[in-house]
């Protein structure tokens, strides 16, 4: 049976225990909680312990997801891992997950969309459910940056921060997942990378990144032309936590005026492919944006890549 | 010609980083003189690249150190274009 549409029919988060402040930090490398907090808006992070794997953290928030969807994990047909920071190349993290959910006739992959995963792991979910291939998927966003972390970096190790987010989209009578727009300048491979051989460490050019993500404001207009939704009508705007300027620059530049935007970067620092349902469900759980409504997401990075779409509030 | 741009450099400043147009005199350096920090420039930039329809390459943004720099970069670069 072949379903008109598809929806968000859940979300769950997890944020590791340990909160790392900006003092901390400035301890080790040359910094300050003052050029912190105005360069990128982070005030702390969650840094993940040794028990807090990517696994287990996606694992807890699929769960978390699958009870607020109010669904059982046998009723997955897929699971999608979205992540750049599996813990080890081969075996993605996809299948471990599904195997601890118990979505025991699930098919399982990894897909790394960097910090634009999330959206793009939806976007292949929600055209799966509604070509009728399957009827519910499990997108779990799992990032465990602090693997990759150079605590001597001072342009990075600011940033980086551990997390995961999760949803299942699944059908919907009527379509609430809007039409994905996405891109790429794999021109510039090097401005954001872990390269692995001989420096298996997150390396970023930020003012270049930078330069790049507050040009994107097109594309974002874009998302909400192609969703048939005004900026304005817009309820919350969820871009990529990458850094509260560009946040609230993209948020800005396409006129968002109505719209909630997502500030969980503020506490919980830039989680990659996480950071996109962590902000969301930040402002569900705090009743800034409710069912129905319409939000956008937008993730971007390394590769460069980019994507998203507007959905409609699980 | 350059007192255009120069304005529009104002207003640019003025929604970026909070700067009084009447502070922005072609004397002025950004960082110093107008507090505006590194990524606050690369907002800068790109606002202008739009408004003047102009290319400022990342290698030539460093060499823009005062308000008049980059007026006359805008005014040279506007014309070869």
């Amino acid at each position: 049976m072949s379903a008109t549409g598809a929806r968000l029919l859940g979300l769950g988060v997890y944020r590791p225990a340990r909160v790392v402040t900006n003092d901390e930090i400035a301890q080790r490398v040359d910094t300050s909680d003052e050029w912190i907090r105005s360069r990128t808006g982070i005030a702390t992070r969650r840094i993940a312990d040794d028990e807090e794997t990517t696994v287990a953290m996606g694992t807890v928030a699929a769960e978390k997801a699958l009870a607020s969807a109010g669904l059982t994990a046998d009723a997955m047909d897929l699971v999608i891992s979205a992540t750049c920071t599996s813990p080890s190349q081969i075996p993605g993290a996809g299948p471990q997950i599904a195997h601890r959910v118990g979505a025991g006739r699930a098919g399982a992959f990894d897909l790394n969309g960097a910090c634009a995963g999330f959206s793009y792991a939806v976007s292949v979910a929600a055209d799966m459910v509604r070509a009728g291939s399957v009827r519910h998927v499990l997108v779990v966003a799992s990032e465990r940056l602090s693997d990759y972390t150079d605590w001597d970096d001072r342009g990075t190790c600011i940033l980086l921060a551990d997390g995961a987010g999760a949803t299942v989209v699944g059908p919907a009578e009527t379509d609430e997942i809007g039409p994905a727009v996405w891109g790429h300048d794999g021109s510039r491979p090097e401005v954001i990378r872990v390269a692995g051989y001989g420096d298996n460490m997150f390396r970023m050019e930020g003012q270049a990144v930078f330069r790049w993500a507050i040009s994107l404001v097109p594309m974002v207009r874009q998302i909400c032309e192609r969703a048939g939704v005004a900026p304005a009508e817009l309820a919350g705007i969820v871009p990529h936590q990458a850094n509260l300027r560009i946040v609230e620059a993209l948020a800005t530049g396409i006129g968002a005026t109505n719209a909630v935007i997502a500030r969980d970067v503020v506490d919980s620092g830039n989680t990659s492919a996480a950071s996109i349902p962590l902000g969301l469900a930040r402002l569900v759980d705090a009743g800034e944006i409710r069912r129905g409504d319409p939000v956008l997401l937008f993730g971007f990075g390394a590769g460069l890549t980019y994507c998203g779409q507007v959905v409609r509030c699980p | 010609m350059s007192q255009d741009i120069l304005a529009g450099l104002a207003a640019i400043l003025e929604e970026v980083a909070g700067v009084d147009p009447a502070d922005v005199t072609a004397e002025k350096t950004f960082i110093d003189d107008l507090d505006v920090d590194s990524l606050s420039m690369v907002e800068v930039v790109v606002a202008a690249e739009e408004k003047f329809s102009v290319k400022i390459p990342d290698d030539d943004v460093k060499s823009l150190k005062t308000v008049g720099d980059a007026v006359s970069y805008i005014q040279r670069a506007g014309v070869a274009a």
